[in-house]
């Protein structure tokens, strides 16, 4: 099957136009030699102001990797990275701190929380490392928005796995980033847990205007997106609008039946 | 399993380093005690036991080594016929050994020995007498010749033949080197000069007449020294000390202990201490390493590896680490040994030869390096045994705190002790048992501390780090968190830093009260304008005190010696003093009766004599010395106690009578009204230039050289200190960096989430700071009840006032937190260094 490259190339950026994130050519290398691995093969790829975006694939497709760089977490081979209007490879180590700290929101699937601070003091760390003090009531919405309001004065280790993800995506979305990042957020979660927790992120996206990119595995956890980009040995190989489960398991069972997929999870 | 261990081992190079530190420090302090030690105790029994003769008679209380006040009694030259005359005797001889006896440099000036004597003997060539080995030249045979011991006769430049001019009790004394020798094995005599002369020469010098400091006896083959002891015993009668080599080395090296003691003592409690803080830093890194490991010895488990299993691969892990540890700690304990060596070479004490390695050494370096480790690995691993299989799937395995309760009981019932023992202390007053009980006091002290620095670790760091919050923000209260997070870590690690500072604090009060006290006895009790003495208060000719007097600027002069003499039937010091100047250069408070009392055969007594042997003015008492006439004294006053004139007092005349030496230890001089200060002092220095031992002080001066006596004292036990405080940075810098390694995630985490480099530095140098701040507010504290109970039990020995250096504790203080931040530097620097993705994706 041919690559499908969805997204429109180059296009001039306008003021309404211009996406939360994008990346061109972006080519991530790992090692050299016999162990030389290409994570990502000069993806191009928009996220859109106000969009939720699935991304998925089969294991060490390059999932992870593609997030990483476009974060500012990693270093990009060749290719160039933005968020909004910064290139990425132009800052430095302190540039790229700031940039994750003021305009980046990062869920990860385990180990978000710092375990000597409460639920709201690790909401607000990203505030309180840039010394700024949070805006009362956005922080209030969001606290309300994942429905944590009774154990916010709770630290890490008194709260199931279910709200210590809700408390990472708050703290996530707490400093009103350009993009957030989420990787495999409800991958240790039980259904009912991931649900609470995807439902809060359409929210955020639906009523709260916010741009979020997400890993998963899970067909029902990509049917909450906007769309889910298909990502295989480091490429985007497919697009798909308006996902539901359904169709989503559909399309990766096509890529199974094509050898593509080896393997899911 | 022993293959898994191993492997670990291995595999966390870095964690192993680290806690191979702790073990290298711990045992090259214990190993570099030691062999100091041992190094001190052979130099001088290898002195005693190869200059010691066969037997040896001596001045009953007069023999107390070449440290003692020797001149000050003797035996009649008459008694050397007695001795030879006894069945078994192979030779005796008499000899003559006094101190005050000084070598001059080509330069005309006082070779300096460093603190040490410079000691004045007779020659004896008899054979099995020999006074010491010819290495040049031959034995001084009359007059004007000398011999010199080969370590002064070096470092002067002088060989056999060239004129030397030597500073006596006496007069100057002009002479020809005849010979250089050895004397001992190794030559050493740990600083001291000797100087030989013929034995006429050298008992008109020291002024014992025609008697001698001693008798030395070779014994005739075919009999024992005990036996032939005996026989002297019997011969000589009553009044006289008789003694074997044996007894002799036993004494000296007795004497010389005592000398020591101080040395000795502060060296063990600096090798306990070690010990102590070392086990606390293997301890706290063991703990760490197995935290760390929980989810691999899970792993362990789950796979059916079976507790003891576990347990034995941790214990395996520090036999391994402990052994390599005591080895390369033992190697560092020649570098501590040879820097010990260099600091007290500084202070005089010059120890010549190879550094002695005994086995003790070995054995405890090993035991210490081995057991503690192992001790310490004990409690974790059986920790580590009892993880659940499950923890190793479980992301983040969170240790069970165990309950403090156990420790707040033990540290309390310590210090309780404590407070009972230094409540004892005051009680005990002047019994003699003040500072025992002080010092049972203040190891209980410690030892609660210890044990109660856990409890107190949370609400103390908190307190501390109240600030930090608002003063750094995030970092701060980060810092703040992470202090208090594992109250047992911060314990133990603030521990060793705990008790370096409360030696520090307590003696830092204990020298700033005796230097306070010297102040007050000069300002209290002396009432002379200048003092003359030497350095080390030792005896000098009376020729100064006569020619100051004859200066017009000089109204009067109060002369001080000290002599040995039985009264009653009990041997004690006393000091002998010019009756009619008394008053007008020391202020006595007198109790009853005055300095007139000295008159005749007078004696003045301090209170605490008086009531003990239950003197009043107007009895008399049976005095005797080996060297003079036996004499009834008259009690003439009771003063108040004075350290500067201690127990008795005599006048010079009654000296003299009891056959005490004529040499000053102190002349105080007391200017005529009216004398411009500056003229005044211009002449007295003309005459006491003329003599390089003595030197004049005005009362500042006076008071100031007694207490640099006490500040070098005080630098000696600072700068061993130095070496207790480096260990706890150290063991504060393994701490950190094990932390740092231990929370690699979550400082991935605040990186990710936009904490930048610097201020990831600052928590991690916060975190030390409180940490080491924390160790310092306890050791303050310990310092100052410690310093204080010193102070009261040792008033007695003459330090009466009791002052807390304000300044220099502050400084301690700020000296915690400085040693935070130096600790913090490199892992800091590591935590700042780690790659925000490594950092999140490492398990
Ligand atoms: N630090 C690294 N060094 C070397 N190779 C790496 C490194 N990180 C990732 N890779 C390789 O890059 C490829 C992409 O990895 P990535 O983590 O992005 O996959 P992923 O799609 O997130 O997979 P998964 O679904 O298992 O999380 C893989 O082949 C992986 O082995
Ligand atoms: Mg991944």
């Amino acid at each position: 099957m041919t690559p499908v490259q969805q997204t429109s190339p180059a296009v001039p950026a306008t003021a309404a136009g211009t996406p939360a994130a994008r990346g061109r050519a972006l080519t991530k290398v790992y090692g050299r030699g016999d162990t030389r691995v290409t994570a990502l093969d000069a993806v191009d790829v928009d996220f859109r102001h106000g969009e939720f975006t699935a991304i998925m694939g089969p294991s060490g497709s390059g999932k992870s990797t593609l997030m990483h760089c476009m974060a500012g977490l990693d270093s990009l081979t060749s290719g160039s990275a933005w968020i909004g209007d910064t290139e990425l490879s132009a800052l430095d180590d302190r540039g790229l701190t700031r940039l994750r700290r003021d305009r980046i929101g990062f869920v990860f699937q385990a180990f978000n929380l710092l375990p000597t601070l409460t639920a709201l003091e690790n909401i607000t760390l990203p505030m309180d490392i840039a010394g700024r003090t949070p805006d009362a009531a956005w922080l209030d919405s969001v606290v309300d928005a994942v429905g944590l309001r009774s154990r916010l004065g709770h630290r890490p280790a008194e709260l199931s796995g279910g709200q210590q993800q809700r408390v990472a995506c708050a703290r996530a979305l707490a400093g009103r980033p350009q993009v957030v990042f989420a990787d495999e957020p409800t991958g240790n979660l039980d259904s009912r847990s991931g649900a609470s927790v995807l439902s809060f992120l359409r929210t955020s996206v639906r009523e709260m205007g916010q741009t979020v990119v997400m890993v998963t595995h899970d067909p029902a956890a990509a049917s909450y997106a906007d769309r889910v980009l298909f990502l295989a040995d480091g490429r985007i190989v497919d697009e798909m609008a308006a996902p539901t489960a359904e169709r989503v398991l559909d399309r990766m069972k096509a890529f199974d039946a094509a050898g593509r997929i080896v393997e899911v999870g | 399993m022993r293959r898994a261990t191993l492997r670990s081992l291995l595999a966390h190079k870095l964690r192993l380093a680290l806690s191979a530190v702790a073990i290298v420090l711990g045992v090259a302090f214990v190993a570099g005690t030691m062999i100091f030690t041992d190094t001190l105790d052979r130099t001088f029994t290898d002195l005693f036991e190869s200059t010691a003769s066969d037997v040896a008679v001596t001045p009953e209380g007069g023999a107390e080594g070449i440290d003692g006040p020797a001149g000050t009694l003797s035996v009649p030259g008459t008694l050397v016929g007695q001795v030879r005359a006894v069945d078994g005797v192979a030779a005796a001889e008499g000899y003559v050994q006094a101190q005050g006896v000084y070598l001059l440099t080509p330069a005309g000036e006082v070779l300096d020995t460093g603190g040490a004597p410079g000691i004045g003997i007779s020659w004896t060539s008899a054979p099995g007498l020999d006074t010491g080995e010819l290495t040049a030249g031959r034995a001084p045979e009359r007059a004007g010749e000398v011999a010199l011991d080969s370590g002064s006769a070096e470092e002067a430049g002088y060989a056999v033949g060239d004129r030397v001019t030597l500073l006596t009790p006496g007069p100057r004394v002009e002479a020809t080197v005849v010979g250089v020798f050895t004397f001992g094995e190794d030559g050493g005599l740990a600083g001291a000069s000797l100087t030989a002369f013929d034995v006429a020469t050298a008992q008109q010098l020291t002024g014992v007449g025609d008697g001698f400091s001693g008798i030395q006896v070779a014994a005739a083959e075919d009999v024992s020294h005990d036996e032939l002891a005996d026989r002297v015993v019997a011969a000589v009668g009553d009044g006289y000390t008789v003694q074997t080599a044996q007894q002799q080395a036993d004494e000296q090296s007795a004497a010389l202990e005592e000398g020591l003691s101080f040395i000795t003592v502060l060296l063990t409690a600096f090798a306990v201490i070690a010990l102590f803080v070392g086990s606390f830093i293997i301890l706290n890194t063991f703990s760490m390493l197995v935290a760390q490991r929980t989810r691999e010895l899970a792993l362990l488990r789950a796979l059916g590896a079976g507790r003891g299993q576990v347990t034995r691969s941790v214990l395996l892990e520090a036999v391994v680490l402990g052994v390599v540890g005591a080895t390369v700690g033992l190697a560092g304990g020649f570098g501590i040994a040879t820097g010990l060596r260099a600091l007290f070479g500084t202070f005089g004490l010059t120890l010549d030869g190879d550094l002695v390695l005994s086995a003790d050494t070995v054995v405890w370096s090993y035991a210490v390096g081995v057991l503690v480790t192992v001790l310490a690995a004990w409690v974790p691993a059986r920790r580590a045994a009892r993880t659940p299989p499950v923890a190793a799937m479980r992301d983040d395995h969170v240790a069970v705190e165990r309950s403090l309760r156990r420790r707040t009981a033990f540290g309390v019932a310590l210090v309780a002790v404590a407070a009972g023992a230094l409540a004892g202390s005051v009680a005990a007053g002047d019994s003699g048992h003040a500072p025992a009980l002080v010092g049972v006091g203040g190891l209980a002290l410690v030892l609660g501390a210890v044990a109660l620095s856990p409890v107190l670790a949370r609400p103390v760091v908190r307190v501390l780090g109240a600030p930090l919050p608002r003063l750094a923000g995030t970092a701060g209260r980060l810092a703040r968190d992470n202090a208090q997070r594992n109250p047992r870590r911060t314990a133990a690690t603030a521990s060793a830093l705990m008790v370096g500072l409360t030696l520090v604090t307590g003696f830092g009060v204990l020298g700033a009260s005796a230097n306070a006290s010297v102040d007050a006895l000069v300002d209290d009790t002396v009432r002379a304008d200048y003092v003359v003495s030497t350095a080390v208060g030792q005896p000098f000719t009376p020729e100064v005190a006569d020619r100051l007097r004859q200066l017009p600027e000089v109204d009067a002069v109060l002369q001080q010696r000290f002599t040995q003499v039985r009264v009653d039937g009990q041997s004690t010091f006393a000091a002998a003093v010019d009756a009619t100047t008394l008053d007008r250069g020391l202020a006595l408070e007198y109790v009853a009766g005055g300095s007139d009392g000295l008159a005749g055969r007078g004696l003045l007594v301090d209170e605490t004599t008086a009531a003990e042997r239950g003197w009043e003015v107007g009895d008399t008492v049976a005095a005797e010395s080996a060297g003079g006439q036996p004499t009834e004294l008259t009690v003439g006053g009771v003063y108040a106690a004075n350290q500067a004139v201690g127990s008795m007092v005599l006048s010079l005349d009654t000296d003299a009578a009891l056959g005490g030496p004529a040499l000053d230890r102190y002349v105080y001089v007391v200017l005529a009204d009216g004398t411009d200060a500056a003229a005044a002092r211009a002449a007295l220095e003309t005459v006491v230039d003329a003599y390089p031992v003595v030197g004049l002080k005005d009362r500042d001066e006076f008071a100031g050289e007694q207490k640099a006596q006490v500040d070098q004292v005080l630098l000696l036990i600072n700068a061993l200190l130095v070496l207790s405080v480096l260990i706890a940075v150290l063991g504060i810098v393994n701490t950190l960096a094990m932390s740092v390694l231990e929370r690699t995630r979550e400082i991935g985490l605040l990186r990710a989430v936009g904490m930048d480099r610097r201020q990831l530095r600052r928590t991690v140098r916060l975190e030390a700071v409180l940490i080491s701040v924390y160790g310092a507010v306890l050791g303050l504290g310990l310092g100052l009840v410690l310093g204080v109970g010193l102070t009261r039990a040792l008033a007695d020995q003459g330090i009466t006032e009791l002052v807390v250096p304000g300044g220099q504790l502050a400084g301690f203080l700020v000296l915690g937190a400085l040693i935070g931040v130096v600790a913090a530097v490199w892992p800091a620097r590591r935590a700042a260094r780690l790659q925000v993705l490594d950092a999140i994706a490492t398990a």
